[in-house]
């Protein structure tokens, strides 16, 4: 068949087909408007998929009979547009929501229970090490922190200024200090995960950093005595936030170990592989430094609230995420499509 | 054939391969500063709104900042076609090597990653990563398996000028038909010395006499289905 009547033989569906996908893309009000001004009824009963297929074959017609280039690229470029449209993700967000809070996440995190023992190993090993070495030297301190961040925090975690300083603060700061922990503590998840990517160097620098830096704060405000105002204080989020430190820094590794211990598979394979089981921990990282943000903003600074409720609520919260992690999802198969 | 430019045959569920063109760090590096720009804009607007609200205000714009920061462009990318205001300027979207549209998934990590893409500075990762693949990825687009290809630009059918048909001298294959079509379609885009001096290059297949356009573009006609 010659170019001129393949095109007059077959220009009509093209045209429908690229109309169809343009009023496909607009909002309903837009489309109706559309469909009524052009006079486009047709478009409720366009078969998509079956005007899809019969394009992408005159595009084989058209390759095989090679046929100009600008009629080529018109097929081709409309062929393009119905694939975006057939393979666009149909994600149900809410049922996605579900099926992570209640069997992937946990699940993933048990999964990956060798990268979060590591973790946890770098993260809680360096944070005790220090708590206990500065109980036994305490000028140990000041070759971690430097002295004028110790003296802040001496200043804010002092029994007779710490009630002044949180009790009196107004609502107006709580809100602030929320924004600020979700920014700040986030972010830092989000960044240890990111730079598993250098072969796990960028995660296990923030991990044993973090860990040395909260370590010498703790051990430090702990042998000078401020027990109920420090630990009264971080108790609450301290499940939180620090598991989901743990749980940020896994995920890093498992990009890490990717590159270095692929498998079977080529690096780059294996690191979109992991990458995608990261993506749910981060996930789960990203919700746990969002409610310790919300914890640590309006619940840790009450004073007024006896110091052993506030330990009670510490342990019950550490309890509920560990039980969670461990328990929740078990022997629920999920078909990966 | 040997290859000359960027693009990329992707083969499709169908059968049939379609072609992407993906994009360089230059016209990336564009989309990125348009994008950056409403970053700041937006920013500063949310930024004198707030601080009217005290420190109440500065907490919002902190969260506000947060999910801007490491949101935007996910955000864009999976609800507005591959494209973020910057990438819609500069005509270029994000897409999987396979060409289907960006998932959730494949967004998020490679928006996560771009801190790794910046280091140490100024996007030098992701800069080195981008020369050294034929997709022009990124760290984070070869973990999401995403690169970002420019939008095809509209094709208008070129109109071959109608004259009367005639058959060539002897049967020429299929390049050679196609050679002649597409000679025909450019036509209006060349001065008639230049496709003079185009069409006598055909040597043999026009008589010697004259105007080898007409009878060049005579032959293209009868090539397209025209017998008269």
């Amino acid at each position: 068949m010659r170019q001129e009547q393949f095109v007059s033989q077959h220009s009509e569906v093209w045209h429908r087909l690229s109309e169809w996908l343009r009023l496909n893309g607009l909002n309903a009000k837009d489309r109706q408007a559309s469909i009524q001004t052009n006079n486009l009824d047709w478009y409720a009963d366009f078969d998509f998929p079956s005007t899809y297929r019969q394009v992408c074959q005159h595009l084989a017609l058209a390759k095989s009979r090679q046929y100009s280039q600008p009629l080529l690229d018109k097929i081709g470029n409309l062929v393009l547009a119905g694939h975006q449209q057939f393979y666009r993700p149909k994600t149900n967000l809410k049922e996605k929501f579900f099926t992570l809070l209640l069997v992937k996440l946990p699940q993933t995190i048990r999964q990956e229970w060798i990268l979060m023992t590591i973790s946890s190993v770098l993260f809680m090993g360096s944070f005790i090490a220090t708590l206990i070495a500065i109980q036994i030297n305490p000028d140990l301190t000041y070759s971690i922190v430097d002295a004028g961040n110790v003296a802040q925090m001496e200043q804010m975690y002092r029994p007779d200024s710490h009630a002044r300083a949180t009790e009196n603060r107004e609502a107006d700061s709580d809100v602030y200090m929320f924004g600020f922990y979700i920014m700040n503590n986030t972010s830092i998840g989000l960044r240890t995960f990111a730079s598993g990517l250098l072969f796990g160097i960028g995660s296990i620098v923030i991990l044993l950093f973090n860990g040395l830096t909260i370590g010498t704060v703790a051990g430090h405000l702990t042998q000078l005595g401020y027990i109920e105002t420090f630990w009264g204080f971080v108790s609450g989020h301290s499940a939180m936030e620090l598991i989901a430190i743990i749980i940020s820094g896994a995920a890093g590794l498992k990009l890490s170990a990717a590159l270095l211990r692929p498998g079977q598979r080529s690096r780059l394979r294996a690191l979109k592989e992991h990458a995608k089981i990261a993506l749910v921990m981060m996930y789960g990282a990203a919700a746990m430094f969002f409610i310790a943000a919300f914890i640590e903003a309006f619940w840790s600074p009450r004073t007024f609230i006896p110091v052993n409720i506030k330990y009670a609520v510490g342990i019950f919260l550490w309890v509920l995420v560990i039980a969670y992690f461990c328990l929740v999802g078990r022997g629920k198969v999920l078909d990966e499509t | 054939m040997q290859k000359l430019d960027t693009n990329q045959e992707i083969d499709t569920p169908e059968g049939i391969a379609i072609s992407l063109s993906p994009v360089g760090p230059i016209v990336r590096a564009q989309a990125w500063m348009i994008d950056n720009l409403i970053y700041f804009g937006v920013m500063s607007v949310v930024g004198t709104i707030t601080s009217l609200l005290g420190s109440f205000g500065m907490g919002i714009y902190f969260i506000v900042l947060f999910f801007f920061y490491w949101f935007y462009p996910v955000f864009f990318e999976v609800l507005f076609n591959g494209s973020t205001p910057g990438k819609k300027a500069m005509n270029i979207r994000v897409l999987h090597i396979d060409g289907t549209p960006v998932s959730w998934a494949a967004s998020m990590n490679r928006n996560l990653l771009r801190t790794v893409d910046f280091l140490p500075l100024f996007y030098a990762f992701g800069f080195i990563s981008m020369l050294l693949n034929n997709r022009f990825q990124r760290l984070g687009d070869l973990v999401a398996g995403t690169m970002v290809v420019y939008n095809p630009s509209q094709v208008i059918l070129p109109e071959i000028t109608e004259t009367s048909a005639v058959a060539p001298a002897y049967p020429l294959d299929a390049e050679e038909q196609r050679a002649i079509l597409n000679f025909a379609e450019r036509l209006d885009n060349l001065s008639a010395e230049r496709s003079d001096e185009l069409a006598s290059l055909t040597g043999p297949l026009l008589h010697k006499s004259t105007a080898p356009r007409q009878q060049l573009l005579a032959i293209a006609n009868w090539i397209n289905g025209r017998r008269t």
